[in-house]
């Protein structure tokens, strides 16, 4: 698995973990019931705070990811596909909010948009 | 939360310079960077957690346990102070077994891993040590007693970046022991600062605050306007400034300033700067 960490980016650190391993189990990269790795391994390889990783876990656990065994680790959650669903939803709606807010620049109307939407989708 | 350290209302005065009242609790499993200008109390504060000095008033513990009642607590202390306690014409072979009188908990054969881990060589003389070779002997004895919590002071200032990062790497690993600690004093953080857990600093004597690093970065922004654009911003949300002749350089408090002005993250040193210079 691949976690980079990116000093330029706006994003707080802690974010960027949490979103970089959520894909991996959105993707299937990482497989329902594997071990992700200790907190303090991570913090210490990528050279972040303890505190830093914990908050990224602790969000994926409460999200329902991850699910963490005391004295034992963090896994991957039994897949949960309707968690898996809604996730997807909410970046195809944050993907239209952006179309629609960039339309409004343009001077375009919703029905403009909703052309556009069946031109591109008929060409599948 | 359980704490490595508990310093409750400690005070110590000298002629021209007084420490305290500071009250700091030092978290257990967690690394913590205790910052400050040199002369603001950093080793006064270690030395006292140590039971070094005697300080006028307050009450410190260590693992719940007051040191200088307890001195077999020093076992499950590792210190690496600014310059090393040992006699110059010492070998380092000697050092071991000069250690091992102190040390109930002694591991020779660990010491002996470290020497060779370090490349310092056994035979070589102490007082013929560099300064970054005596950091890294210090640093060999005080984990290779079974130390529980790693204090050290001022330690890497003035090493090159390289023996530094190396020294990180040590600490990264002594962490990963989730019932492990390091306190860590210094007048410039760098290389720490990103896997700093927590950060004291103290100024004139007293602790201005103690509060997770990650919190911190949030918490501030860092911003250049013009003197004229200063004015729109609630002075409440000026936490220093640096005035320049062709405009401002501002901390500010993000929750108090609007969310489309453009600022960036201010590092720890930053933070310490404007606090400690720009004080509005």
């Amino acid at each position: 698995m691949n976690i980079q960490i990116s000093n330029l980016s706006s994003e707080p650190i802690y974010l960027q973990i949490k979103n970089q391993l959520k894909a991996a189990i959105i993707t299937g990269e990482m497989k329902e019931d594997e071990q992700l790795p200790s907190i303090r391994y991570l913090a210490k390889e990528l050279r972040i705070s303890v505190i830093t990783t914990k908050r990224a876990y602790d969000e994926l656990e409460a999200e329902g990811f991850i699910t963490s065994v005391q004295g034992k680790g963090s896994f991957v959650s039994r897949q949960n596909e309707e968690l898996i669903r809604e996730e997807q939803l909410k970046q195809i709606e944050e993907a239209l909010m952006e179309a629609i807010e960039k339309g409004k620049l343009i001077g375009l109307t919703i029905e403009d948009l909703q052309k556009n939407l069946e031109v591109l989708g008929g060409h599948d | 939360m359980e704490y490595a350290i508990e310093v409750h209302q400690l005070i110590k005065r000298y002629e021209d310079f007084t420490l305290g009242p500071i009250d700091l609790k030092v978290p257990k499993g967690y690394l913590i960077g205790y910052i400050g200008e040199n002369g603001s109390g950093k080793s006064t504060t270690l030395k006292a957690i140590l039971g070094l000095i005697q300080p006028d008033s307050g009450k410190i513990t260590v693992f719940g346990n007051q040191v200088k009642d307890n001195p077999q607590l020093l076992n499950k202390i590792g210190v690496v102070f600014d310059n090393l306690f040992l006699p110059g014409e010492m070998k380092l072979k000697e050092v071991g077994k000069y250690c091992s009188l102190s040390f109930t908990t002694w591991q020779s054969k660990q010491f002996e891993e470290y020497l060779h881990q370090f490349k310092l060589s056994p035979n070589k003389k102490v007082k013929d040590l560099s300064r970054g070779m005596k950091m890294k002997l210090s640093l060999s004895i005080a984990l290779s007693h079974q130390a529980e919590l790693l204090i050290l002071d001022e330690a890497t200032s003035g090493l090159d970046p390289v023996v530094r990062d190396e020294i990180l790497d040590i600490l990264l690993e002594f962490l990963q022991n989730e019932s492990h600690t390091v306190l860590i004093s210094s007048h410039i953080l760098s290389d720490l600062e990103k896997t700093a857990d927590y950060i004291a600093f103290l100024h004139k004597g007293k602790l201005l605050f103690m509060e997770q690093k990650d919190q911190l970065i949030e918490e501030y922004g860092l911003c250049s306007v013009s003197n004229e654009a200063m004015k729109t911003i609630d002075p409440e949300a000026i936490v220093g400034k640096r005035s320049h002749a062709f405009g401002q350089e501002l901390l500010v408090k993000r929750s108090l300033v609007p969310e489309s002005m453009e600022l960036s993250k201010p590092s720890i040193e930053d933070i310490m700067i404007f606090i400690i210079k720009g004080e509005v």
